[in-house]
């Protein structure tokens, strides 16, 4: 009787031992989890709240003043193309006559109207640059471009967002043809939503106007090449 | 004239400032901008052109910085993205 006594509550421990484990040992995680230190190189949104105030004045210290209204307002600066040629979609800024796949593709792009029109780029903080033609608000090309910090400070490499503008914007402004070579290329809406781009520019053509109105001869304001 | 170095979760960090006409600024200074450079940085120098017109100018030399720059500014090289 006493060994079937001793036997039945060794078969209990035994059922209730399989079934209380594992809610013990996630018990026991949990408050692991919760005492834990976290690594030096985590997330710290007070720091990077600061480094993007930093960013900013950067920023600010570097574009003229409309550029840096327009980043203020809109989120968002547009940088006139400097090249020769509008890009085409598909093709990269000043493509060579040399990297033509065919004499027909190359004299479809010599007579191509909109070759030699003034272009322009949206630089988006962390996104793809968007090249378009202002005159008719055509998307071209989208260049995926980054600047990653690989010493990560803070286990990440990513610059603060206007540190990201700023970085393209200098690249753009000082050797456009190089950063263009170095981005990857696809057209339109791969990463940027076009409805958003378009929605961009309506933006931005609202801004300039009620701007203009506001100060019809603006110092800072960079006019079209 | 100033160097500054945009870093993740910093913004940017003054690496080095000196006086161009004095001969030991100047040495500190190339040395601070080939360390940069062998780290992978770009180097750029914040101008203003004609009618106001704000641009960077892309130095990959510390003979090709404008003696009179103010500040350059090293950011990391250019990637292209996913």
């Amino acid at each position: 009787m006493l060994l079937a006594s001793i036997a039945i509550g060794v078969v209990i421990i035994g059922l209730l031992w399989d079934l209380l484990l594992p809610s013990v040992k996630e018990a026991l995680e949990r408050h692991r989890a919760r005492r834990a230190r976290l690594p030096a190189g985590s997330y710290d949104p007070g720091r990077e709240r600061r480094a993007e105030q930093r960013a900013r004045q950067l920023l600010r210290s570097c574009v003229n003043d409309e550029e840096w209204a327009m980043y203020r307002d809109l989120g968002f600066i547009r940088v006139w193309g400097a090249m020769a040629q509008a890009p085409r979609r598909g093709r990269r800024v000043g493509s060579r006559a040399a990297d033509w796949a065919s004499p027909d593709e190359r004299r479809a792009f010599e007579e191509d109207p909109r070759a030699g029109a003034p272009y322009a780029y949206l630089v988006y903080p962390h996104k793809p640059i968007v090249a378009y033609l202002p005159q008719t608000r055509e998307l071209l090309n989208e260049y995926c471009v980054e600047f990653p910090d690989e010493t990560r400070p803070y286990g990440s490499a990513r610059l603060p967002d206007s540190d990201d503008v700023l970085a393209k914007w200098m690249a753009l402004t000082g050797d456009e043809r190089h950063l263009i070579a170095t981005a990857n290329m696809h057209l339109p809406g791969r990463q940027v939503d076009p409805k958003q781009v378009r929605r961009d520019l309506w933006r931005l053509g609202q801004w300039e106007r009620e701007r203009l109105r506001r100060e019809p001869r603006s110092a800072g304001s960079v006019p079209a090449p | 004239m100033r160097f500054l170095r945009m870093k993740p979760g910093h913004g940017e960090v003054l690496i080095a400032e000196g006086d161009v006409d004095v001969a030991a600024d100047e040495e500190r200074l190339v040395e601070a901008f080939r360390r940069q450079l062998d780290q992978g940085m770009w180097a750029a120098v914040p101008t203003t052109a004609s009618v106001g017109r704000r641009e960077a100018r892309m130095v990959k030399a510390f003979d090709e910085i404008p003696r009179d720059a103010e500040r350059v500014i090293f950011f990391p090289r250019a990637a292209g993205g996913a």
